[in-house]
């Protein structure tokens, strides 16, 4: 037997926390999955229809369009900024003045609001006064991110790499600082090469900064809204109107409330799901190995 | 394969890090590099792989000029305080990884992988990463991989600086072993003059950058040649003492005389440092002319079965290393008994005029 003192005060003190929790996510979440299963008409008149909406949800083409956009987007993202982002940290002074600078130039875009990279990219693109459309069409390459679809969707991708490529490059830079110099050390005396040392090195002790970078940036990229709102508002046509935006037409545009709150649920357990399969697979890779 | 440096100095930018260093290393010897820390024994080991390049001086391998050949065309191996293992390989692959570079046949790698892997039994975990290894295997694996190459010099960093007491001793004992039989130059950086002793082979004592003494373990340790080299090689540091010797008797710090004997006689008159090991100072005389001294306890300090303890007079303090749990209050006056057989005699600049008689 214990003759230890059972106190139960200790969970007075995660109360706070706890109500502010509830009121943050668990409460407004709880709404969602409230209006998920009814039709609502007006403040008065509300259906229950059960799961319906999730059906309809399901078999929904605008939402499958959306979401094949939406994982073509992401993986694209991850597949130009994770090595992009790398690669940079690599090139990064690793002290003196022109760290700093590097840092302060990296950090810079970071700090910018999402519709501010908008507007900057909508002039910057425009083919009469944008220096980039301006440019491009000089050149003569044919660039309109209103008109051509394939265009636009170019410039949402190459927007979230200007934008976010920093973060990656930031995360990549402090976990190659924390390298200990006699790693570099060791592998000159055996003689390895620069790719060995990326290779069996630089690139294992990245992994966990990694992790965190491709996981920030695939629920980042996964919830993109305002940078295609701002540029095009979804368009030409459907090409860039991702998950989030049919999600807010659908809700704000259509007031179609619960068909809208299904989606958001969805949409949410897919977030999860994926990251939840990004952490188990990237965090057991080795030891399958 | 010898080793020699020349007139090796280094210095970046203002500062010197190794001022004029002459060594000779024999093909098959372990050496140790004895200093405390910033003493030069990092800065000196870079310099004898290849990774720095000395700013003054000459290297020679085999009687070859090597001064200026970089590290990637020498053909040494080095053992650090970190654990330095390649993270996501495997211990199997750790090992082979200086073979597979030098371009080996997969059987010959397997051999010798086993080999030096059994040698320094790890051998039960050649498939497992680094990582899911104790600090102890983490270190035998990465000795392994400097030893698997068969290099013509391995320097070990204070490889056992990061691991537990135990550990560490019964790597020192292995480390011998696997040195006997070998062409290889061993040099091996402590801070611990225990270590060194421990490790036998040659001693090298560093003192900021420059070389105070070089010789034999035991020889240096006996017969240190200065003050310095007394107080480096020493744990605890030595005791020292002014004192003079007149054609009668010895004075210490004016208070304490003892009549001249045998060991004393052929020095000559004059004022002297005298140098006494703190192992060599005991609570009962161990001779019959011990110089007796009433001291009070300043902190007897017990470190597992053995005892520092630390007193002091008027004049002088003192440090006693004693074997067994020896508990004293502070300021308690005892005696303690000084060997007046097991002097060490300094000049006043420093310089070895005597050490005591080995008994054999």
């Amino acid at each position: 037997m214990s003759n230890k003192v059972e106190n139960n005060k200790a969970w007075f003190l995660v109360l706070p926390v706890f109500v502010l929790v509830a009121f943050s996510a668990i409460v407004p979440m709880m709404t969602v999955v409230n209006y998920s299963v009814q039709d609502i008409f007006d403040q008065y008149t509300r259906v229950f229809v059960g799961t319906d909406w999730f059906r309809d949800i399901l078999r929904d083409d605008r939402l499958h369009d959306a979401l094949l956009r939406q994982v073509i987007y992401s993986l694209c993202v991850l597949l130009i900024e994770i090595p992009l982002g790398i690669g940079v940290a690599l090139c990064m002074p690793k002290k003196g003045i022109w760290s700093s600078a590097c840092l302060i130039l990296l950090a810079l875009p970071l700090l910018i609001p999402w519709n501010v990279v908008g507007t900057i990219w909508q002039i910057f693109g425009r083919a009469d006064i944008g220096l980039l459309g301006w440019s491009l069409n000089a050149m003569g390459l044919e660039y309109n991110y209103a008109g051509n679809p394939v265009d636009a969707w170019l410039t949402v991708l190459l927007i979230d790499v200007w934008h976010w490529t920093s973060l990656v490059a930031l995360l990549c830079y402090s976990g190659l600082r924390a390298i200990p110099d006699v790693y570099y050390q060791a592998a000159r005396i055996d003689r390895a090469s620069s790719w060995a040392v990326f290779r069996y090195i630089q690139l294992p002790k990245l992994k966990s900064v990694l992790l965190i970078g491709v996981m920030l940036r695939f629920m980042d990229s996964f919830m993109i809204y305002t940078e295609p709102f701002v540029l095009t508002g979804g368009g030409p046509g459907n090409a860039t109107t991702f998950m989030s935006q049919t999600l807010t037409t659908m809700a704000v545009g259509q007031f179609d409330i619960g068909p809208a709150a299904a989606f958001s649920l969805v949409y949410f357990l897919i977030i999860l799901l994926v990251s939840f399969v990004f952490y188990t697979a990237m965090t057991h890779a080795d030891k399958d190995a | 394969m010898s080793l020699v440096l020349e007139h090796v100095s280094r210095r970046v930018d203002r500062t010197l890090y190794i001022d004029d260093a002459n060594l000779t290393f024999e093909p098959g010897s372990f050496n140790v590099l004895l200093g405390r820390t910033l003493a030069g024994k990092t800065s000196l080991m870079r310099l004898m792989a290849g990774l720095d390049r000395p700013t003054a001086g000459r290297i020679l391998m085999n009687g070859a000029d090597v001064t200026g050949v970089p590290v990637r065309q020498r053909n040494v191996s080095m053992v650090y305080q970190q654990f330095i293992n390649y993270p996501n390989m495997t211990v199997f692959e750790n090992i082979a990884s200086p073979l597979r570079l030098s371009g080996e046949s997969n059987a010959v790698i397997d051999r010798k992988v086993r080999e030096t892997a059994e040698m320094l039994r790890i051998d039960p975990f050649l498939s497992r990463l680094p990582l899911e290894l104790s600090g102890g295997q983490q270190q035998r694996t990465a000795m392994a991989r400097a030893l698997v190459k068969e290099a013509d010099i391995i320097l070990f960093d204070e490889p056992l600086v990061n691991l537990d007491y135990k550990l560490r001793e019964e790597l020192r004992q292995e480390m011998r072993e696997l040195f006997k039989a070998r062409r290889t130059i061993a040099i091996y950086a402590t801070t611990e003059p225990n270590e060194a002793l421990a490790l036998g082979g040659t001693t090298t004592v560093l003192h900021e950058g420059r070389i105070v003494q070089s010789g034999p373990t035991a020889e240096v340790y006996h017969r240190p040649n200065s003050v310095l080299a007394a107080e480096l090689f020493s744990e605890p540091p030595i005791n020292l003492l002014e004192g003079r010797i007149t054609d009668s008797e010895v004075t210490f710090d004016e208070t304490v005389h003892f009549p001249l004997n045998q060991d004393l006689q052929g020095i000559g008159a004059g004022q002297y440092r005298f140098g006494v090991r703190p192992s060599h100072l005991g609570l009962v005389p161990s001779n019959d002319d011990d110089l007796e001294l009433s001291v009070l306890v300043e902190l007897a300090e017990i470190s597992g079965s053995e005892t520092f303890l630390h007193v002091r007079n008027d004049h002088f303090s003192l440090v006693l290393h004693l074997s067994g749990v020896h508990e004293y209050d502070v300021d308690e006056p005892i005696r303690v008994y000084v060997p007046t057989h097991k002097l060490f005699v300094f000049a006043q600049d420093g310089r070895l005029i005597q050490a005591p008689q080995r008994q054999r």
